[in-house]
């Protein structure tokens, strides 16, 4: 782990650069640049309000302010951890010619895709401000808990990708099972809805490890209430395994990536 | 310290698989079950590096010799940290720069500005450090004019200056370029050869791999003929050329793994004779092609090297402007050139290549596989017979 991080450190420029050129590539493609992110996060929170509204229709009950906050507030989060997550799957095999000719950490790669991604988030938080103002949701200290959730949530998405970035490199089919889990995911994941809506089942929903990080969000910013400690700790537990073996498995394959790819 | 030793190989193995590599979970499923139900199934191994050990000292240049397949650029790739030996130790001291593949980390959409930040990072540098040089890589690569252009509207010419211009404003301690894998980029391997020669006078080790026997010759003091991934012979690099081309000449050794194969290569003139020809007179070269395996786009190179290995002359089909050709398994292809030896008496080799241009693979080499003599009535020296005369001599009075 520290070799891993010494070796990325010397390459900080490197991994600077990389991030750099994902995200100018992403904007210069698209004829609007940067009006584009945020176009991407508002029609997210779109698409969430006609389900909020759909619900509300079929419960009779009406659709309140809280809940733009609340739609906006998990989606975003949400759509950086699968951005990333399908950009660094297929970051080390889309750039096969690096990985056979140049030697530098090959983990560049996906923590570049996890970066550019947390880019886009960042643009994507203005929206999310907008949200909360127009909701009128105000602030309370509770609002220190939203860093950790992050970092929670960096940490997670970070290791996984490392993970899959290797995966499909062995393996060409991952990059199609993760599309595959990513685009169904949602519905497993509390995003357009609450996990306690669904009573006790809600249980089985929050075992999805980015799903207590979004409740608790949704707790500290728009509830005003601390997050589930059980939660926020099984949260955690994920986090540090992820960024713990991610790393090591990783650097435990890097010796192979030129020559299995 | 001038004898410290840069590069150390101690017993380097590497073993590759050959064959059925599973790279999809689809694939590799299936293959599971039955490897269970059938008992293990071999895989083909073997060795690409055998016992491979040398060292290089600081300011040293070290040329790798060896034939198409032998483990050279196996090797490098080793020593630039790309691949891993399976068994055994490497050392490189100082900042390492590989002159590989230049732009290999240029992205289309982006300009040349931005590029030259990219690649230089790629290659080690710092952004501080590209900063730095920043002026000084374009005026090198001549393209200010074009410098924020998007490289997508780059001719390849100047691609390859601009990423020429950034690896060779890396400052490394050791420098390994493989020319091998740059065949037929005339400019690049000229302006290869002029960095070289420049990270020596520097006081940087340089290893250098390239079929050009010549270029080797005058800048390495010392090489090794490696074959089969094992080290034949290292010494003066004279003594190693000389062994790699009577190995070569030899004729061809196992043809039985290649997908195509060069059978045979003559030369001879309209009277049937073989060895000795006038200067200026026409001569036919055949060269004559095998396949063991369907092979596609195919195109003879052939070259006339001197007595010392220069290289006086070299052409191919494809840049005569001739089809590329296919064979199927167990076919032949007779392919005839018409030459006139304007040639300058002396001794001069015939070599031929089987090579593809379209994704730059070299089937088969035979260098020397045809020696014969050139004779004129006229007494000329150097390459090329200009066919002289005398017009007039006169003394001009002031």
């Amino acid at each position: 782990m520290t070799g891993f991080l010494r070796a990325l450190g010397k390459h900080r420029d490197l991994l600077v650069m990389l991030t750099w050129r994902d995200i100018r590539i992403k904007y210069k493609q698209s004829v609007m640049g940067f009006l584009w992110a945020l176009l991407m996060p508002t029609l997210i929170v779109s698409a969430g309000l006609v389900v909020k509204l759909g619900l509300s229709r079929v419960s009779g009950r009406p659709v309140v302010m809280a809940q733009l906050a609340t739609v906006t507030l998990k989606a975003l989060p949400w759509a950086f951890f699968v951005g990333a997550i399908r950009f660094a799957t297929t970051s080390l095999t889309s750039n096969v010619s690096l990985v056979t000719k140049v030697a530098f950490p090959r983990a560049v790669f996906p923590l570049a895709a996890t970066l550019s991604a947390l880019f886009d988030f960042g643009v994507a938080s203005i929206v999310v401000v907008i949200a909360l103002v127009v909701a009128r949701v105000g602030v309370s200290v509770q609002l220190l808990w939203v860093p950790l959730l992050l970092v929670l949530l960096i940490a997670q998405t970070a290791g996984c990708a490392l993970l899959l970035a290797a995966a499909n490199l062995f393996f060409r089919d991952v990059k199609y099972i993760v599309e595959v889990i990513m685009t169904f995911a949602i519905f497993f994941t509390p995003v357009f809805y609450e996990a306690s809506m669904f009573g006790r089942w809600g249980t089985l929903l929050m075992l999805n490890p980015v799903a207590p990080i979004l409740e608790g969000l949704n707790d500290a910013v728009v509830l005003h209430r601390a997050p589930n400690p059980g939660w926020t700790l099984y949260a955690a537990a994920f986090a540090l395994f992820f960024i713990v073996v991610g790393p090591k498995v990783f650097a435990h394959l890097e010796p192979q990536f030129a020559e299995s790819i | 310290m001038a004898d410290e030793v840069m590069v150390e190989a101690k017993g380097l193995w590497k073993k590759f698989r050959k064959g059925e590599i599973y790279n999809s979970l689809r694939d590799l499923v299936p293959a599971l079950v039955k490897r269970r139900l059938a008992g293990e199934l071999e895989t083909r191994e073997f060795w690409a590096l055998k016992d491979v050990s040398f060292q290089v000292r600081r300011g040293e240049a070290f040329g790798i010799i060896g034939a198409n397949g032998a483990g050279k650029s196996t090797l490098l790739k080793h020593l630039s940290g790309i691949l891993y030996p399976t068994r055994g130790t490497l050392s490189v001291k100082g900042r390492l720069s590989a002159l590989i593949e230049v732009g290999a980390g240029f992205h289309p959409d982006l300009t040349g500005r931005e590029n030259v930040y990219l690649y230089g990072t790629i290659l080690g540098m710092s952004r501080e450090e590209v900063r730095r040089k920043f002026d000084a890589i374009v005026a090198f690569s001549g393209l200010e004019e074009f410098i924020d252009t998007p490289v997508k509207r780059y001719s390849s010419g100047m691609f390859a200056r601009l990423g020429f211009s950034v690896s060779a404003h890396v400052e490394p301690d050791v420098l390994i370029i493989d020319e091998v894998l740059s065949v037929g980029d005339f400019l690049f391997q000229r302006k290869s050869l002029e960095r070289m020669k420049e990270v020596l006078a520097s006081g940087a080790t340089v290893l250098f791999v390239s079929h050009n026997l010549r270029a080797i010759t005058d800048l390495c003091q010392r090489s090794i003929l490696i074959d089969r991934g094992q080290v034949v012979l290292e010494g003066p690099t004279a003594d190693v050329v000389r062994r790699y081309m009577d190995r070569s000449a030899a004729g061809p050794t196992d043809n039985g793994d290649k997908e195509a194969y060069i059978s045979s290569v003559s030369i001879r003139d309209d009277a049937g004779t073989t060895l000795q020809f006038d200067s200026g007179q026409k001569v036919t070269v055949e060269v004559e092609i095998t396949a063991n395996a369907a092979a596609q786009k195919l195109a003879v190179v052939i070259e006339c090297c001197d007595d010392e290995m220069y290289d006086v002359f070299n052409t191919s089909t494809q840049r005569l402007g001739a089809t590329p050709f296919a064979l199927q398994p167990g076919e032949k292809e007779r392919v005839t050139f018409e030459l006139t030896l304007h040639l300058v008496p002396g001794t001069y080799h015939l070599g031929a290549y089987l090579y593809r241009y379209d994704i730059q693979k070299n089937f088969d080499t035979r260098t020397r596989a045809a020696t014969f003599y050139v004779v004129s009535p006229v007494d000329v020296r150097g390459a090329a017979h200009l066919e002289p005369r005398v017009l007039g001599q006169e003394t001009l009075r002031p």
